[in-house]
């Protein structure tokens, strides 16, 4: 379907996956273009989710290769996904409500100081660090030490990806990142993934807004039934196309 | 520690920065009643008993009182680890039993006196490993497993010592009774450095803060890499070792290992934890505000016994204090 060559910084090909007996990728191909934003649509159960997993070292696929930057790489944990350079920012944005936004920031990360095995946590540094690269991203940062209970889903959404980001990641993945959130919110989540990109990120977007998918994303990736069905540049394309192709009335 | 704790210590700074138009404006708020009932209850107790009995603010009753309720801090600074993960320790009067038996059967066989300690330090850890385990990695409820190992380790005590408290005579033992430091008693002092230490640790390492994000969401926090199972289990290891302190304490104080039950321990660490602002849902961490619970039940108990109010009322008071306690914390700022 297509060749590899540098411009990709992931290549997925052939991508099994069976949930006891339930075939949710039957061999799913994906690329993505270095610097670029990728949507990925598709109808629910068309398999979107299980490859996004497999992307992001939840699931383990049973069959196919993932390229990562010109080197097959396989991902036993979420953790070696993330250590390879994958961010993933799920539905659920795994905040922790009742830390700060520092604190979530940095969790599972967290800078310490202090001599031998006696430690503690750079609190000073972790603030400072996690402002800086939120002011980075968004325009209506929360201060850090907001408790993220306090924060709108917006601001929760910015935390959550300005995190992801935060880690000198070459992909960070967004699963539906604006589906619960307002108009105005929505338009602040979609500058925070305009600026990311700025940064040199490529992104992964899942989405069910065919508008966002055109106003955002350089190029689209349609699933349907376990299988990528098409891709197609945004510039070259239409809703109408997209629709059509989602729901099998188009053939590829 | 350069910096103030955040947590316990954010509404002190708060008052003190707002003018005192707002800080009676707060007053007013229920919810400023919510989140300090511990050190206000504590104030009013003193005042009210300072009151009416002449005993109750002399250096020797407050001398008493503090190794009276240094025991309970230890076990209430234990019990605010399980509770922040939104856990909850049943068997932690039991374990503090098990650890009084296993140290003095230890000293009864004439093992050395710090070899003792840490037998009976490892007898009270092997309740926390057994609670740990099975509910991290077994995922049976905190409740179940740890009445099961109440019963157990309450049953284990009384088939070591065939129910007889074990008489423990040594000098070291007479000195942590009655050394001081100052007028500062070698119990209240180790009280004191369990809570500092459990300060640093809840408050200003990664444990800590892995102990308060699986509270928060267990699901969030093994997302972003924490091991949660671990923490979970670290944190019921921490109770019964601090578990093992007391019983240690109390050998001490008794000049026996008892194979007594010692519900009333288990109570009123859970009731000074509540009392002390903690959530039993888990998420938010404190050290201060359980340790303030324990001192405030501590001097109930004392201002009650001086006023020759029949010992019978006493649990009437702390049930009484509790549920009020309880029903405070709902009006707490989220």
């Amino acid at each position: 379907m297509t060749t590899p060559s540098n411009d990709y910084i992931l290549t997925a090909t052939d991508i099994v996956k069976t949930f006891g007996g339930v075939n949710a990728l039957r061999g799913a191909n994906l690329t993505m273009r270095r610097g670029e934003i990728t949507a990925l649509i598709g109808d629910n159960g068309a398999g979107k989710s299980t490859l996004v997993r497999c992307l992001s070292g939840i699931h383990q696929p049973d069959s196919g290769t993932i390229t990562l930057d010109g080197q097959v790489v396989t991902f036993s944990t979420p953790l070696a996904a993330r250590e390879a350079g994958i961010e993933t920012v799920h539905q659920n944005l795994a905040l922790v409500e009742d830390l700060t936004v520092w604190q979530n920031f940095f969790l599972g990360r967290e800078k310490t100081r202090g001599f031998g095995p006696i430690r503690w946590l750079d609190s000073r540094r972790m603030k400072r660090e996690s402002a800086v690269l939120l002011a980075d991203l968004a325009v209506n940062a929360p201060p850090v030490t907001n408790r993220v209970r306090r924060l709108s889903g917006g601001q929760r959404q910015a935390v959550s990806i300005a995190r992801a980001a935060g880690w000198g990641s070459k992909i960070v993945i967004m699963d539906e990142p604006t589906a619960a959130l307002g108009v105005q919110e929505t338009a602040r989540v979609e500058a925070v993934i305009t600026r990311l990109k700025e940064q040199g990120v490529a992104i992964l977007l899942i989405s069910h807004n065919f508008d966002q998918v055109l106003r955002l994303a350089d190029h689209v990736w349609v699933m349907r039934g376990g299988l990528a069905v098409a891709e197609r540049r945004t510039a070259h394309t239409s809703g109408d196309e997209l629709v059509s192709l989602i729901t099998g009335a188009l053939a590829s | 520690m350069p910096k103030t704790l955040p947590v316990v210590t954010s509404n002190v700074t708060t008052r003190q920065k707002s003018g005192i138009g707002s800080a009676l404006g707060q007053v007013r708020q229920l919810s400023f009643w919510a989140e300090n009932a511990a050190p206000i209850g504590l104030i009013a107790l003193v005042i009210v008993f300072g009151i009416l009995s002449p005993v109750f603010l002399t250096l020797g009753n407050i001398q008493s009182m503090l190794i009276a309720a240094s025991i309970l801090v230890i076990l209430s600074v234990a019990q605010s680890f399980v509770i922040t993960t939104g856990g909850i320790d049943l068997s932690i009067s039991a374990t503090m039993t098990l650890g009084a038996v296993g140290f003095g059967l230890a000293y009864q066989a004439n093992i050395n006196f710090w070899l003792s300690v840490i037998i009976g330090l490892a007898s009270a850890c092997l309740v926390g490993l057994v609670n740990g385990v099975l509910i991290a990695k077994g995922k049976v409820t905190d409740f179940i497993v740890t009445l099961g190992t109440l019963s157990a380790a309450t049953g284990l005590a009384l088939i070591l010592t065939t129910g007889k408290p074990i008489v423990v005579s040594s000098p070291e033992l007479l000195i942590l009774t009655t050394g001081t430091i100052g007028f500062i008693g070698y119990p209240v002092i180790i009280a004191a450095a369990v809570g500092a230490i459990a300060a640093f640790v809840m408050f200003r390492t990664r444990f800590g803060l892995h102990v308060q994000a699986v509270g928060g969401s267990e699901e969030a926090s093994v997302a972003n890499g924490v091991r949660a199972g671990r923490v979970r289990i670290a944190v019921y290891l921490i109770c019964a070792f601090l578990a093992g302190v007391g019983a240690i304490l109390l050998v001490a104080r008794i000049g026996a290992a008892e194979p007594a039950i010692n519900t009333g321990y288990l109570l009123n660490s859970i009731a000074a934890v509540v009392l002390g602002g903690v959530s039993l849902t888990g998420g938010r961490g404190k050290i201060f505000g359980p340790i303030l619970g324990a001192l405030l039940l501590t001097a109930l108990a004392n201002g009650l016994t001086l006023m020759s109010v029949s010992p019978f009322y006493q649990p009437l008071a702390v049930g009484f204090v509790v549920v009020l306690a309880a029903l405070l914390t709902r009006f707490r700022k989220k």
